[in-house]
């Protein structure tokens, strides 16, 4: 149980998906205006990640590996992923059109986010068992979840800022990233 | 061959993928913690790019249109398992420090942009010179980023030591906060000098309008149209929230100023400077 607990933080804080391994850095910069749409599209990095990498963990240990197709990860891994979004949007457009509204838009955007690819890589990687996968993809994305969230707060606070003219925009926002992962470099002390 | 070589020198100079598209920025800030590992990973991209361009122009017949995406997912990731396998053989040294980045090359914008925009439509021999100026371009760029944070944060340049023994490297530049902050000032200077660059285009906050899938799949512009609605509606409401909130403040700033200008009255100074400051604020 500890061990699990330690896996949840090390992906979520130390090891963060977007401010230190530079992942889904798309949607991070480019979602991350106002607090609420970034967190349904944190909401749904979390749903698809977490499933994606339950699906993609049975794949591979129980078609690739008999298999002995290990080498065909990368193109099963993408094309799965792909139709997995596109079933569940088609799930939620059906059985629950309340969490559709609010994640809807952002399911086919996260097909080509390199953090769900990333995450279901690096748990095959590391050859985690069931249990630890799980808890790394959710470490993952709850990791992306706060950092896009905390970068939306800043954004909008910064909004009316008189900022030179020259940062105006993308620039201010990377050297606000910049700053957190300054900060988020203090937790690898945690562990 | 005149098109091709305009194509060429079009990823290389005019579209260059780093620089004025502002594409692929994960592996951008990822691998670029030193020069070779940006020449590296420049070098891996150019020849799938390369690669899925050719193949991609070659079945440009026989794919339907309708399943044309997964179709290059499937061709691309082929050539990148291939590209893995390779380097995993001959430079296991850079297999090692590229890692998890080399199979992400997938979903690298850069790849199935090309393949949507130029490569579905064009003959074999000007697709491959696009995917050769457009992957060059992008080597370019990784690299001449990963020079100034080796040479910042190590005081090297590709493994050589250029920098006096005086100078003490920020090693925070080639650690993960340097990448934005390089990234930052980049994007800063384009700015000052506007340079073209997708950085300083109104209305599109980052290239690909903030997703990757935008420049992969056409049905993306309906999404894109989607959130464009909900951020104006958003917007509409925010800046009438603020309207409101604009006015009231200036109502209790009216009364307080009216106020601080009885108590000021003795003190002139005082009452002027404020009286400037107010009407900066109003200017600005």
């Amino acid at each position: 149980m500890k061990e699990l607990i330690l896996v949840l933080i090390s992906a979520a804080l130390v090891n963060n998906v977007v401010l230190s391994q530079f992942l889904g850095l798309c949607p991070f910069l480019g979602v991350s205006k106002k607090t609420k749409t970034a967190a349904s599209m944190g909401a749904a990095v979390i749903f698809v990640i977490m499933i994606a990498s339950a699906v993609t963990y049975g794949i591979q240990y129980g078609i690739l590996e008999p298999l002995k197709m290990g080498y065909m990860q990368t193109i099963v891994f993408i094309l799965v992923i792909a139709a997995l979004v596109q079933l569940v949007e088609m799930l939620l457009k059906k059985m629950s059109p309340a969490l559709y509204s609010a994640l809807g838009v952002y399911l086919p955007l996260i097909t080509t986010n390199c953090a769900v690819l990333g995450v279901a890589i690096t748990n095959i990687q590391n050859g985690s068992n069931f249990a630890e996968s799980m808890m790394n993809s959710l470490g993952t994305s709850v990791g992306f979840l706060i950092s896009i969230v905390i970068m939306a707060g800043i954004r909008e606070r910064i909004e009316g800022n008189n900022i030179p003219k020259p940062f105006q925009g993308m620039p201010i926002v990377l050297i606000t990233a910049g700053l957190m992962a300054i900060a988020f470099c203090g937790f690898a002390g945690v562990l | 061959m005149g098109k091709s070589m305009k194509q060429f020198f079009n990823g290389l100079v005019k579209e260059n993928p780093t620089f004025v598209l502002m594409l692929g920025m994960c592996p951008t800030m990822a691998v670029t913690t030193s020069a070779q590992n940006g020449l590296g990973m420049g070098l891996t991209t150019t020849a799938v790019l390369v690669l899925s361009n050719l193949f991609i122009s070659l079945l440009r017949k026989i794919i339907p249109d309708k399943v044309r995406i997964p179709a290059f997912i499937v061709i691309v990731a082929t050539f990148v398992t291939a590209v893995q396998m390779l380097l995993k053989a001959y430079l296991p040294d850079l297999d090692e420090s590229l890692g998890l980045y080399i199979p992400l090359i997938v979903v690298n914008c850069i790849i199935l942009g090309r393949a949507e925009a130029y490569a579905y439509k064009n003959d074999e021999v000007s697709s491959i010179f696009d995917g050769l100026g457009m992957g060059l371009g992008f080597t370019v760029g990784l690299t001449a980023i990963g020079i100034v944070r080796e040479l910042i944060g190590a005081g090297t340049v590709f493994g050589f030591g250029i920098m006096p023994d005086a100078y003490e490297p920020l090693a925070i530049f080639t650690k993960a906060p340097g990448a934005f902050l390089v990234l930052a000032v980049l994007t800063a200077l384009q700015n000052k000098f506007k340079l073209k660059s997708a950085t300083n285009v109104t209305g599109v906050r980052v290239a690909c309008g903030g997703n990757c899938a935008a420049c992969a799949d056409g049905q993306c512009v309906e999404y894109r149209e989607e959130i464009g609605k909900i951020n104006g509606i958003k917007e509409a409401e925010a800046a009438a929230a603020k309207a409101e909130a604009l006015k009231k403040a200036k109502e209790a700033k009216a009364a307080a100023d009216a106020a601080k200008t009885a108590a000021d009255m003795a003190a002139s100074e005082g009452t002027s400077e404020t009286k400037t400051e107010q009407d900066e604020k109003e200017q600005g």
